[in-house]
């Protein structure tokens, strides 16, 4: 069951999601980190933050909106309390950072430049300071600069993947715009921007009165994101979530051309989601007749008629790896 | 540590478990429902104040959050599976649902979860204070209160009687139990605050434990503040995860260092000492808190 996203190989392609597993020491008391392709970690900003004030979370049908607003401890205090601990536990550490300018994605990317991270994800679903709160994922120019200054500050050898925001008019162009930045991947789809009201205070229910919409709610949104961007940019890996809540739902994403998947809000339902739908994952492939992960990725991009021994299609089968097989 | 002594009869918080659980009986009680569960792993560990987050709807629910109870009636297992109760209120569509599971149906149980209340060195004497279905993991307390050679008080209160729940099992426990209802349908009319100086001079109490509603425990606090003796509460937050990862239940609370934090309910609590947890602030961001200056433009 290994993939590879850019550079890194995986020996499991589900991870965790940004923002649903801290910096996975909690989830290690529900199943062996370094058994899944990858803890994502929270999104590590340069200074503590505290967070929105509460309520923070409301239920929707099958999903949740939640305004944390980026509640963290800071990059020191991560680097060292949280990443010694994922390395020790033999866990690949994904790193998520996130700033309101792009100085500060900067300076997080020279700071992790020599630590033990394997990839970094750049959470760009973040107001920028400097354009009145314009969230970067949203413009295709200030995405790609901010991807542009990361992946020159962090380590060449560290593959740097942008998260994309589904509340775009054309996701694939943001894609297209991240990609000739340098991005060596794209993370998608992050929330949806949502709001939820009390209608027994007649008031919105979040503090923070508009939260991010996540869950399998939104997994049509991401399948369609993963779909259109593996169209907009084949030559990319693709790191898919949004609503993953089995096995199946896990290859969909596969299909429309993630080479990974993260499982994010379905780990508050059952916290051993992750090491379940790779179970069930890997049971699913099997069934379509898959050899590897390798494979499925992309496959729904095929012509009808394909099966899973038929040759690929340049260009659309399989983005970014050729035709090598991956080995744990 | 010797490595041929006996095994240790107090049991150190261990992990939480996620397992499935028959339910074994279900009663109610008032306004409210009493569930047995099998569930050796949860009931294994289990200490005063803590909780089981449990999900609700089923495989395919589309009520995603677990919902989370605290812990009470918790029997290791002995001849029989370990079994652990919990009692809940129906409020939404999650309790609604949970409400009608019947006996023999299966819950997906997280726990135990959370600090559990911390218990004195040498006997003390400590009230308890419990608002509505609050009083719940007070009974596990006073049991070890009371074997650790504890005086123990019990004062129990709701907004009324049908919201009352534990008094047969307090007064089997402790003999009495001084009951209040806002509106005089059971006990004295008024507010669990109301004896509460009384019940700690009484006793001489050094300590007061309470759980219930957050405006009750900042009174409570209040009072033992008043009286220069610590309060330990544990508070009912909703919660996401229960499990430290959604940082959704989140309190502002001083530290022993002096820095205020939001901090976690479901993993730094549910029990906090009321004296730091800054009640007043709950829902808005006091300026002074660790990293409330990094929000501007958020």
């Amino acid at each position: 069951m290994s993939t590879r996203l850019a550079s890194l190989a995986l020996p499991d392609p589900v991870l965790t999601a940004s923002g649903c597993a801290a910096a996975g020491r909690e989830l290690g008391q529900f199943f062996d980190v370094s058994a899944i392709g990858a803890v994502v970690t929270k999104s590590i900003m340069l200074t503590p933050r505290s967070g929105r004030p509460t309520p923070r979370m409301a239920e929707t049908p099958s999903g949740m909106l939640n305004s944390i607003g980026l509640q963290g401890p800071g990059i020191e205090s991560f680097l060292a309390h949280d990443l010694p601990w994922l390395k020790q536990h033999g866990a690949r550490a994904v790193v998520s950072i996130a700033g309101g300018h792009t100085d500060e994605y900067v300076a997080l990317a020279k700071r992790l430049y020599s630590e033990p991270v394997d990839l970094i994800e750049v959470n760009i679903s973040c107001p920028n300071v400097e354009s009145r709160g314009q969230v970067f994922a949203c413009d295709p120019l200030a995405a790609s600069r901010v991807i542009g200054a990361v992946r020159r500050a962090a380590h060449p050898d560290t593959p740097i993947f942008a998260k994309l925001s589904p509340d775009v008019t054309d996701i694939g162009q943001i894609a297209r715009a991240v990609a000739e930045a340098g991005a060596d991947g794209i993370s998608l789809i992050n929330t949806l921007l949502g709001l939820v009201i009390d209608t027994d205070t007649l008031r919105p229910a979040l503090g923070g009165i508009t939260g991010g919409l996540s869950g399998p709610a939104i997994r049509p949104v991401a399948v369609r994101c993963v779909w259109q961007v593996h169209q907009a940019v084949p030559h990319l890996p693709l790191l898919g979530m949004g609503g993953i809540r089995t096995g199946q739902d896990a290859l969909q994403f596969i299909l429309a051309g993630a080479s990974a998947v993260s499982v994010g809000t379905t780990v508050f339902n059952d916290p051993t989601a992750p090491v379940r739908i790779s179970r069930e994952l890997h049971a699913e492939l099997e069934r379509c007749g898959f050899g590897s992960v390798t494979e499925a990725i992309g496959f729904g991009h095929r012509p009808a008629g394909s099966t899973p021994s038929s040759p690929a299609q340049p260009g659309l089968g399989h983005p970014g790896l050729g035709t090598e097989e991956v080995s744990a | 540590m010797t490595a041929t002594g006996p095994e240790p009869t107090a049991v150190q918080p261990g992990p939480p478990v996620q397992e499935t659980g028959e339910i074994f009986d279900v009663t109610r009680f008032g306004d409210y429902t009493q569930f047995t569960v099998v569930a050796a792993g949860v009931a294994r560990s289990f200490r005063p104040g803590q909780f089981v987050a449990v999900a609700v709807g089923g495989p395919d629910s589309s009520m995603l959050l677990r919902r989370s109870f605290a812990l009470y009636g918790v029997k290791p297992a002995q001849e029989y599976a370990g079994t652990v109760q919990f009692v809940v209120a129906p409020h939404g569509r999650g309790t609604d649902w949970l409400v009608r599971q019947p006996v023999g149906a299966k819950l997906d149980l997280v726990g135990p979860l959370g600090v559990p209340f911390p218990l004195p060195r040498e006997p003390v004497p400590a009230v308890l204070v419990g608002g509505g279905y609050g009083s719940a993991p007070l009974l596990p307390l006073a049991e070890m209160l009371l074997a650790g050679g504890s005086d123990v008080r019990m004062i129990l209160g709701a907004a009324t009687a049908g919201r009352l729940f534990g008094e047969l099992a307090a007064k089997r426990l402790i003999g009495s139990v001084t009951v209040t209802t806002d509106d005089g349908s059971a006990g004295q009319r008024g507010r669990v605050t109301d004896p509460l100086p009384a019940a700690i001079e009484q006793l001489g109490a050094q300590i007061v434990y309470a759980c219930g509603p957050m405006p009750m425990l900042q009174a409570v606090g209040a009072v033992a503040q008043a009286h220069a003796i610590p309060a330990q509460v544990a508070v009912e937050e909703s919660m996401a995860c229960g499990i430290g990862i959604c940082m959704t239940c989140v309190l502002p609370v001083r530290g022993a260092d002096g820095v205020s934090r939001f901090v976690r309910s479901c993993v730094e609590g549910p029990v906090f000492d009321a004296a730091r947890v800054r009640w007043g602030d709950v829902g808005s961001l006091p300026p002074d808190l660790l990293g409330a200056d990094a929000m501007g433009g958020h």
